[in-house]
């Protein structure tokens, strides 16, 4: 696989020299039939793909809302797993046509890697996880350790500026894949394993013994993770972004896919407009003008996503803390679809 | 006898065309401006897209202060250094395993390959199984197996093997005891120096001597006794003070000493034992390759069985061993890129992985990481050839 992180990365490079110019990116898709999404090896609750290779998560979810708005088909997308050095290149060499893969949203990437982020699908941020057996019970403790970390991440960034501003000692490892991560700090390589601490609760459930580990109580970090597209196509930067926006508009509103079908009646303006029933929301974008309703009919809206991925009923077991809408005390918050 | 009319016949002329070295000029200036062309189309089209996409590019980046660590470095390296720093951590990582691997893959080559070609059967047997074995199953796969599989069956940091008190394995590396010298033991290096410079000149005196009266002198156990007396004496008129420096558990790792990384140990020691199945083969054809005659004839000569292999095998072997061999070297330097996969803080790692992740100079990095490789390629390249023209058979 490492081999494989090499060639791509120089095939990648590569092909950022022999793409041609194109025309705009829906225009792409829809000829090709299918959304090409940048997506994890394998984070639960993320994206994760299951025995058949069918993924699911919270971020394979918005490729999927992204697919119903376009084609009103949610499976028509093809899943790229990333690595972490891989991720940027893929979409910039236009590999692929949305990267939806846990990163981090933060002013470097934004303005110098050639890509604009379009929404935060998880407000997170970096924590530790250390073996039980080890009584360590805050970050501070972690003078002399050694952590497990990925390769070109902000998390890997954010630990040296962290363990520097508090002149801890301590030894990086590093690793490209996050499975190789895993691995090591399973096997004992590391005291401290460290990634965005919805990373650290997905991982843990894949332990062979998740009560052995232990999350500590430190977050050193804002981690937003969000959606991300090339830059340079303002019209497939707002399909992007206003996916993000309905979603969140559908859960505000009370549409869930449930109840869509009845909602299409509702006497609400907003709903009306949301659902495509008064006014025309989708040609502006180049889509249908029921794409926020296909998205609502085939998927559902952000709490749906959230409870049936990564919320207290699933493994993961994450509250909606920050992530919750503005209204209940959040800070997700979509502007009015007008 | 009629003279015949033997006036020169015009050749007919024909198309300039025909001529040979008029089409051979023809078709090479066709070839450079189709791969000019080429070369150009993707430089401008990479411009072009890299300016459409809004992506900073250039090299100014090695300035910038890098913000990450690195595990394990060889030079003084911390968050606040810069990128060009990291690349330098990286490109000494990188030969240091380089450096390592060569010499004991070349040692272990060495030996397997004479061990295959033993009259003793179990010797021969056990060689074989080895290179078989080994060199039929991909690196990648062996540094997995190395790093996960040895590694998992290493004890926690807290029931270390511990031997002498000195030498401490355990999951996150061997750490070894330093030995910490004071500013007198630059008279015990003084000495060294000295006792190899003794036995250069010992060695030149015993050679004549040989060649005049034909009496052997036994340079080997001198040289020994001189290596080892000579910095002996030194070190103990200078009154030099040598402490030992001990790998102690302190916290949640042992500190002190010389401590090597799991990751160092395990790509090592991958590659050193693939490389060294090629290499035995290597050796054992070149032996093979000098004829039964030699040996033969050297006898005759009354040449003992030492002097015999060194003498007339080795130097006739080494002009078949030494070709394949250098591209043994550079098959090992750049497989070390693999250290990508078990953690290992190499070139490939910091820069390819890390920086260029950090930076988002693909470009700039890929070709920069592709350049340092072929550097690293050609030095050693230059080195084996330089080192073949100097053994090569000289007719006299």
């Amino acid at each position: 696989m490492h081999t494989k992180t090499i060639l791509t990365t120089a095939a990648l490079a590569l092909g950022l020299s022999i793409t041609a110019a194109s025309a705009g990116t829906l225009e792409d898709v829809k000829a090709k039939g299918y959304l090409d999404c940048g997506v994890t090896e394998g984070v639960a609750g993320f994206s994760i793909p299951d025995a058949n290779n069918e993924w699911s998560g919270i971020e394979v979810d918005y490729c999927r809302a992204m697919a119903a708005a376009i084609f009103n088909d949610a499976d028509a997308v093809h899943y790229t797993a990333l690595n972490t050095g891989e991720r940027f290149l893929a979409l910039s060499s236009g590999k692929i046509d949305v990267l939806s893969r846990t990163t981090t949203w933060t002013m470097s990437r934004d303005t110098t890697l050639g890509i604009d982020f379009t929404g935060v699908m998880f407000y997170d941020g970096q924590g530790f996880m250390v073996r039980k057996d080890l009584g360590v019970s805050s970050v501070k403790d972690l003078a002399g350790a050694n952590v497990c970390v990925q390769a070109g991440t902000t998390t890997e960034l954010n630990m040296a500026d962290y363990f520097s501003a508090n002149a801890i000692e301590y030894t990086p490892v590093v690793f490209a894949g996050r499975p190789e991560v895993i691995a090591a700090f399973e096997g004992g390589r590391c005291d401290a394993y460290t990634t965005d601490a919805s990373g650290l609760a997905a991982d843990r459930t894949r332990f062979a013994n998740p009560g052995d580990y232990v999350i500590l109580p430190e977050i050193i970090s804002k981690e937003p993770l969000g959606p991300s597209v090339r830059q340079g196509d303002d019209n497939w930067f707002n399909i992007s972004r206003w996916v993000y926006f309905a979603i969140l508009e559908a859960e505000e509103l009370g549409v869930t896919s449930a109840n869509v079908d009845e909602m299409l009646s509702s006497e609400n303006p907003s709903i009306k407009r949301l659902l495509g029933v008064e006014g025309d929301f989708g040609t502006p974008l180049g889509l249908d003008k029921d794409w926020a309703y296909n998205i609502i009919k085939l998927i559902g809206n952000y709490a749906e996503m959230f409870d049936a991925n990564v919320g207290p009923d699933t493994a993961m077991g994450l509250e909606r803390g920050v992530n919750a809408l503005w209204t209940k005390g959040g800070i997700q918050y979509a502007p009015p679809i007008r | 006898m009629a003279v015949q009319d033997t006036s020169r016949h015009e050749p007919q002329r024909s198309s300039f065309l025909n001529d040979p070295v008029v089409r051979g000029r023809l078709y090479q200036l066709l070839t450079v401006v189709i791969v000019a062309a080429f070369v150009w189309f993707i430089a401008d089209n990479t411009a072009a897209n890299l300016a459409r996409q809004n992506k900073t590019t250039g090299f100014d980046f090695f300035w910038f202060t890098s913000g990450f660590d690195i595990q394990f470095s060889l030079i003084p390296y911390s968050r606040a250094s810069t990128y060009g720093t990291a690349f330098l951590v990286g490109i000494l990582n990188t030969m240091l395993v380089a450096v390592i691997g060569v010499f004991f893959a070349s040692l272990l080559g060495f030996m397997v390959g004479i061990a295959r070609l033993s009259n003793n059967f179990i010797i021969s047997r056990l060689a074989l199984i080895y290179v078989e074995t080994l060199r039929n199953v991909p690196l990648l796969l062996q540094l997995v197996f190395w790093y996960f599989a040895v590694l998992k069956s290493m004890p926690g940091v807290r029931q270390s093997f511990i031997f002498l008190d000195g030498v401490v394995l355990n999951q996150r590396g061997l750490y070894l005891p330093k030995v910490v010298t004071d500013a007198q033991f630059a008279w015990v290096w003084g000495a060294l120096a000295l006792s190899i410079v003794a036995i250069v000149v010992l060695q030149r005196w015993a050679h004549k001597r040989l060649e005049a009266t034909g009496q052997r002198f036994p340079v080997f156990w001198t040289a020994l006794g001189v290596l080892v007396v000579l910095p002996l004496v030194a070190g103990l008129i200078s009154g030099t003070h040598l402490s030992v420096d001990l790998p102690v558990l302190k916290g949640f790792n042992y500190a002190g000493g010389i401590g090597l990384p799991p990751e160092l140990v395990a790509l090592c020691l991958g590659l050193i034992f693939y490389t060294a199945t090629f290499i035995s083969e290597i050796v054992r054809a070149g032996i093979q390759s000098v004829s039964y005659g030699q040996t033969e004839a050297a006898q005759a000569l009354g040449l003992r069985d030492g002097d015999r292999l060194r003498l007339v095998i080795i130097p006739q072997a080494m002009r078949v061993i030494i070709p394949p061999l250098a591209s043994q070297y550079l098959n090992l330097t750049k497989n070390s890129s693999l250290a990508i996969a078990i953690g290992y803080p190499d070139l490939v790692s910091v820069f390819m992985n890390t920086t260029l992740n950090q930076t988002g100079r693909a470009i700039e990095v890929v070709f920069i990481t592709m350049l340092v490789y072929l550097t690293l390629s050609l030095a050693t390249s230059s080195f084996m050839n330089w080192y073949n023209r100097r053994i090569a058979l000289v007719e006299r």
